[in-house]
């Protein structure tokens, strides 16, 4: 099969770091990723199937990898090497139009289930992550036991599969991953605020993620004021259409949350602010930012993956602010007790939304270093999310 | 014999004319035998004994009885003033109102009068600072009453302090300082820099809340008021007299002072700014040359510095005290004679240099909603009978326009930058959907109290005054700003002067008619 892999090279990794600054294509080219032929990867058993990806979407954690920006943290949470790409719309050998759910939940390792019906990213214990019959994996993306959606052939388990409509198209079925984050954070919003009528919500960055949260937000709180910091117009545009109240420039972002709540300023802090902030970019600026913004007791839902930062936590430890990260989805529990896997709820709000509006170029393999260019650029090209397009490679 | 103002027509001859561009000016020349300039009149003689002519005012009063048989052992006397928006740039100490105040506070004290307020009538201006308000009354006022605090500004938020005098007919709510409101004569202190300035606007404004103040400034009074410097066109006018007649009839006794200055408004290391270009000697041209160089060099911060601390040599031409209207009538005719230039029609386009002060921005930073306010708000309106511009015209202004505020004087204006005119820039618009949220928002009106920034509502209010030119004009144009900024006011950026031309010929053609309107020095074109 045809793919683009991540070999295990320190060497690369420290280059690609270097040159990522200047320009991520050539990051591409000299790091750890090649476009290869490799051996498709094997079925484990009879739960799982082959996927076909037609289009598999660049994310920001995808990006990091390539650049050699990655946390050490996953060092023992994937395998080398690996093939990225967990936004995922493809075909079983069926012919069955499915997308991929990518955490390597307890049921892809014949784990016992945390709960019955667990989705793949619930659970209290992260074992089962590093556990055979699988090597070492979070995601298909980050496995080498299961490759991913950056070649012509990957696996999936069971539990990972979700048939979509025929009507929906590839375009927009390719972002129902994102999605998904964006409804995962957005509730974990919403949860916080639950008893407040009308919540204020900031949310820091206006890229895929921090456009699907604006999405996910207007869709499960309805009265909310949800304010966007955004750096370029056509993330304005959507935020706006995805029902943003107000869209403002990052930073010009603190004084449109203190308009907002009406509150005073004191320092570099509002005494009061957002009842959740979203930072949707993560790093040490963005958390310190959000850190200023949320009011005492309010809470910051990190979707950005934030690596290593630098933040003074005096405000945080003063204001008793809850900081919660917002890795990917499983299943939501409404404020009425009702419970719903989150991909469910993200195939839904796609369609709502038209989520193909944020698809904004696609590339084969082949050009891979042109669409790294293009996805890391994304924002100052007017573009929000690339993706690879395999509907047209040989070796499908 | 000071010259009267003159409309220059340019031919081949003319030279380049002076164009302000903030804290910086250029030369620019205008299309020959298509273009005019309106130049002000000279500045008047100032009045010889200023104190003598103080003093004689205030025992001759008009239509009024003379102050000193106004004051009374055991009265509430309060002497309220206009501040710092007025003169421009300002003037070299003493300041008329220390001159008036010292000699009122002299009478009062011949009277036996102990219990004297004095206040500084800022409406929803910023708070002065204690250099501010000694520059503008001296030290021997200010030691003597400020201590004890007897000398204080207006606080249009502190609800205990205000007092509603009644609604007019309109349904006007006249709501003012209490403490001017329960006294047995205010004493008001004005200087009447341009024609709307003074009569019932200098209490039923100065001294008056949001709640009073929301009735005249909004966009349905500025669209209807051509100009504000025409008193019977003037819905802003027509406004406050209707308060006026509430004021006489629930408020307290007042003893008007209005006052004229000169239109000198440059010391003499920049006088060739207020010189007509062609008379220009070569020390002028030299000067010109040596100081557009160096501005153009020095860091944005230096370069404010050197033109906030202007002190100009503009001088009292006349002052009358009494009856408020009365008073109000002398100083208007007064105000005309200096500043009035007779125009003979309109143009296509008109184009204004901004300068480097307008009333919001004296010891801090002309940010770019005071650009828009000051020329399609008093440049604009600078008019009598008609604008200089015809409707459909294209307004040309040039000034850098940079997206820069000075915190503590303008919050909301940082905001309103940032929040308001992102969604609309239509006056009507803007004031329906956001002027309440930033008039009542508490930390806005907590900076207002107790630091120097202005009210919340304050960049609604300027944005407002430029309504009509707003919609009177085909188009408005800043040359030499940046470029996001203009776009964000709603404006068309230009690099050059002629780029602006070019552009403005979508609107005008290719041969419109072109007038500069080369202020300062303030004037008023009386277009017929």
């Amino acid at each position: 099969m045809k793919a683009l892999r991540v070999d295990r090279s320190t060497g690369r990794f420290m280059l690609a770091r270097l040159v990522s600054g200047i320009d991520t294509g050539t990051a591409a080219k000299i790091g750890p990723l090649t476009l290869a032929n490799c051996e498709p990867p094997t079925l484990v058993n009879n739960e799982w199937q082959r996927v076909h990806p037609l289009l598999t979407g660049i994310c920001g954690s995808d990006l990091a990898t390539v650049e050699g920006h990655a946390s050490t943290y996953f060092e023992h949470w994937v395998s080398f090497p690996f093939v990225p790409g967990h936004e995922i719309v493809g075909t079983l050998d069926s012919g069955e139009r499915v997308v991929i759910e990518p955490v390597l939940g307890h049921a892809a390792r014949g784990a016992e289930l945390p709960f019955p019906d667990a989705a793949p990213g619930d659970g209290d214990d992260y074992a089962h992550l590093a556990m055979p019959p699988l090597e070492p994996g979070i995601q298909i993306g980050f496995c080498n036991s299961t490759g991913g959606g950056w070649a012509t052939e990957l696996i999936a388990h069971a539990s990972q599969i979700h048939t979509i409509a025929s009507d929906m198209p590839d375009e927009r079925a390719v972002l129902v991953e994102p999605v998904a984050g964006g409804i995962h954070a957005a509730l974990l919003a919403i949860s916080h605020a639950a008893k407040t009528e009308a919540p204020i919500f900031a949310v820091l960055g206006a890229g895929t993620m921090g456009l699907c949260a604006i999405a996910a937000l207007r869709k499960y709180s309805p009265h909310a004021t949800i304010i966007v910091g955004a750096r370029y117009p056509a993330q304005t545009q959507l935020a706006k259409m995805f029902g943003a109240t107000s869209v403002v420039k990052p930073d010009e972002l603190m004084r449109a949350v203190r308009h907002a709540t009406g509150c005073h300023v004191v320092g570099d802090y509002l005494s009061s602010g957002a009842h959740v902030t979203i930072d949707a970019v993560g790093n040490s600026d963005s958390i310190a930012l959000s850190l200023r913004m949320t009011r005492p007791r309010g809470r910051i839902v990190l979707m950005g993956m934030p690596s290593e930062v630098t933040v003074d936590l005096t405000g945080l430890w003063h204001r008793e602010t809850q900081v919660m990260g917002a890795y990917t989805y499983g299943t939501e529990t409404f404020p009425n007790g009702a419970r719903k896997r989150t991909f469910l709820l993200a195939i839904e709000l796609a369609n709502e939304i038209h989520a193909e509006q944020m698809l904004s170029a696609t590339y084969p393999l082949s050009e891979y270093q042109q669409a790294l260019r293009h996805a890391s650029e994304a924002g100052a090209r007017g573009a929000i999310k690339v993706a690879f397009d395999m509907r047209q490679e040989k070796l499908r | 014999m000071p010259r009267p103002g003159f409309v220059l027509d340019v031919d081949r001859s003319t030279p380049p004319i002076l164009f302000w561009r903030g804290e910086n000016y250029s030369l620019e020349k205008l299309p020959a035998d298509r273009s005019r300039v309106i130049y002000a009149p000279e500045p008047e003689a100032a009045i010889e004994d200023i104190d003598s002519a103080i003093r004689h005012a205030l025992l001759n009063p008009i239509e009024m009885d003379p102050l000193p048989t106004l004051l009374f052992p055991g009265m509430k006397l309060t002497i309220a003033f206009d501040d710092i928006s007025l003169p421009l740039p300002k003037m070299t100490r003493p300041d008329i109102r220390q001159r008036v105040i010292e000699s009122v506070l002299d009478l009062a004290a011949e009277a036996g009068v102990d219990d004297v307020h004095i206040i500084a009538a800022l409406a929803l201006h910023r708070r002065m600072t204690e250099d501010e308000l000694r520059h503008m009354l001296g030290d021997r006022v200010y030691d003597a009453f400020a201590p004890r605090g007897m000398l204080y500004q207006h606080d249009a938020e502190d609800p205990d302090n205000m007092a509603l005098l009644g609604e007019t007919p309109q349904g006007e709510e006249v709501e003012i300082n209490k403490r001017a409101a329960e006294s047995d004569l205010l004493v008001y202190v004005n200087i009447n820099l341009v024609a709307m300035d003074g009569g019932w606007k200098s209490t039923a404004t100065g001294l008056s809340s949001y709640r009073s103040l929301r009735h005249h400034h909004n966009t349905h009074t500025m669209e209807n008021s051509r100009s504000f410097m025409d008193q019977h066109k003037s819905e802003l006018h027509k406004s406050n007299w209707r308060m006026g007649e509430i004021m006489k009839k629930h408020g307290p006794k007042i003893f008007q002072i209005e006052t004229t200055v000169n239109n000198d408004t440059f010391p003499s290391a920049f006088n060739f700014l207020g010189k007509r270009e062609w008379e220009w000697n070569a020390r002028d041209r030299a000067k010109f040359v040596a100081s557009s160089a160096a501005l153009s060099r020095t860091p944005a911060r230096m370069r404010r510095n050197i033109f906030q601390s202007i002190e100009a040599p503009h001088q009292m031409t006349s002052i009358q005290a009494g009856e408020v209207e009365a008073v109000h009538k002398v100083t208007t005719a007064n105000v005309y004679r200096q500043q009035l230039v007779e125009v003979q029609g309109q143009t296509d386009i008109l184009t204004m240099g901004i300068p480097f002060i307008c009333p919001y921005n004296v010891n801090s930073i002309m940010n770019p909603i005071l650009v828009m306010c000051t020329g399609l708000g008093y440049f604009f309106n600078l008019y009598r009978n008609k604008p200089l511009v015809r409707e459909g015209g294209v307004i040309i202004m040039t000034h850098p326009t940079t997206n820069e505020f000075h915190p503590v004087h303008h919050p909301s204006y940082i905001d309103f930058f940032e929040q308001v005119l992102t969604e609309t820039t239509v006056p009507s618009e803007l004031e329906a959907r956001f002027e309440k949220k930033f008039a009542e928002d508490e930390w806005y009106k907590h900076l207002y109290r107790t630091g120097n920034a202005y009210h919340g509502v304050h960049p609604f209010y300027m944005w407002y005054w430029g309504s009509h030119a707003l919609q009177h004009c085909g188009k408005v144009i800043i040359v030499g700003g940046d470029a996001p900024t203009i776009r964000r006011l709603g404006f068309t950026p230009a690099s050059t002067f002629n780029d602006a031309l070019e552009i403005a010929s979508d609107v005008v053609g290719r041969s419109p008619t072109i007038t500069h309107f080369h202020t300062p020095p303030i004037m008023i074109a009386d277009v017929k």
